[in-house]
């Protein structure tokens, strides 16, 4: 079955036609070409392809691109100000070497953001390793990450993003 | 995944005359179990009408003595619902460590309730704090609704509206996740009202159920030392390799204790 999808990606109205079948994560990567969201394990697991569907977390290889219909849709593409100036979160993790191989910092990148704005920019470190639950890295040993996400809850709460 | 014809009906009548006409359609709600089934073409259905246009379904109601949580209503809003935490606690602490926060802001309680997963959570709190389950044709009581593996008193083209919990004296759910999938290797739900104590155990064997002996000793004395000498049957638990029956059964004694616990607390 095809249907055309149309949603908003990055603030930029989308439109393509899909199979039913067609993860968001797919439409994402090989209809848009938006590579920045990565597919690690494919079965909800690693949250390497983490993306925000109307403001939530979610994990773009569990849902239908159909369901994304009418959403606005938020990727690691366009969380940054502009190509000079990175993202509060992005910058943290750069300063704090939050990232090694790089492959699951997407997804982190993605799952940071929301939590943070969830917990109203107060968060500690319990907290965010609970919160991390859904995103898996083999690299870091996760204490980076973290030293980044607890960084960055102020960095955002003063820069208003 | 196979293909299939995809709907989003926007009335509840309409989601059900689809699930009605169609020989192998199946209803989505979440999709957090439904999708990876058919990604590993374990489900072949020829339709699938998600549930997700059905604003109706969505949403918590405080009615009398009831917390009413509509069967669309995902984890993530019933584990911040400040309704439900004042009500009954457990049951905002249970959606609360449900998978991972991304599953819980897609997964829905009518969902997991229906689907009947034998480690699902949510089984555990609709048996023990004996709950209704209200369908588009009708109401279930918890005793009776969950069927075995997978199976549920549901009927073809019946959908989960909502779900009515009464609130309750003390409650407290405990489960040792796995440490990789957040699935409850043994969850342990206690619940303490006016009509008695009634304690239920997922994870450990095919179906949710309840535990009589430490109903019965809870009932004179609501304490974990009330149930500490209960032993719970290994025979007919799972065993996988997560953990043996015999595991599982120990772990059933182990949580039900701590439950019970962080109920008097």
């Amino acid at each position: 079955m095809t249907i055309n999808v149309a949603m908003t990606v990055n603030g930029k109205a989308v439109s393509g036609k899909v199979e039913a079948r067609t993860l968001l994560v797919q439409f994402l990567r090989e209809h848009l070409g938006m590579t920045g969201t990565h597919v690690g394990c494919d079965t909800s697991q690693c949250g390497a392809c983490v993306v925000h569907v109307d403001g939530k977390s979610i994990k773009s290889c569990t849902l239908l691109a159909v369901q994304a219909e009418g959403t606005k849709v938020l990727t690691i593409e366009g969380v940054a100000e502009s190509a000079e100036k990175l993202h509060p979160m992005q910058e943290a993790f750069r300063e704090n070497h939050a990232l090694q191989c790089g492959f699951c910092t997407p997804g982190m990148v993605m799952s940071a953001i929301d939590m943070v704005k969830r917990h109203n920019y107060q968060l500690d470190e319990t907290t965010v390793r609970r919160e991390l639950e859904g995103n898996l890295c083999r690299c870091t040993g996760y204490h980076n990450i973290v030293k980044a996400i607890l960084a960055a809850a102020p960095a955002m709460k003063s820069a208003g993003v | 995944m196979y293909d299939f014809t995809y709907h989003r009906p926007k009335t509840l009548a309409d989601a059900v005359n689809l699930l009605k006409g169609k020989d192998e359609a199946r209803p989505m709600s979440g999709g957090m179990t439904l999708i990876p089934t058919l990604k590993q073409r374990l489900a072949r259905p020829s339709d699938v009408i998600d549930l997700g246009g059905l604003k109706e379904l969505a949403g918590i109601k405080v009615e009398g003595n009831n917390v009413v949580i509509g069967g669309m209503t995902r984890h993530a809003d019933v584990a911040s619902s400040a309704d439900v935490k004042a009500a009954i606690p457990a049951l905002a602490h249970l959606a609360g460590h449900i998978g991972d926060p991304q599953v819980r802001n897609r997964g829905t309680i009518g969902g997991s309730v229906a689907n009947n997963d034998p480690a699902a959570d949510y089984p555990a709190a609709v048996l023990a704090l004996g709950a209704t389950v209200t369908t588009n044709t009708g109401k279930h009581a918890a005793d009776g609704f969950f069927k075995g593996l997978f199976e549920t008193a549901l009927g073809e083209g019946e959908l989960i509206t909502s779900i009515s919990f009464p609130k309750v004296e003390k409650a407290a759910y405990m489960k040792f996740p796995n440490p990789a999938s957040r699935y409850a290797m043994v969850g342990v739900f206690v619940a303490k009202s006016a009509s008695g104590v009634r304690v239920a155990v997922t994870g450990a064997g095919s179906c949710v159920f309840r535990v009589k002996a430490m109903e019965d000793a809870l009932a004179k004395d609501f304490s974990s030392a009330a149930i500490k000498d209960i032993k719970i049957p290994a025979d007919g638990l799972n065993s996988d390799i997560h953990g043996s029956a015999e595991y599982r059964a120990h772990l059933v004694g182990v949580m039900a204790r701590r439950a019970v616990d962080a109920a008097n607390k």
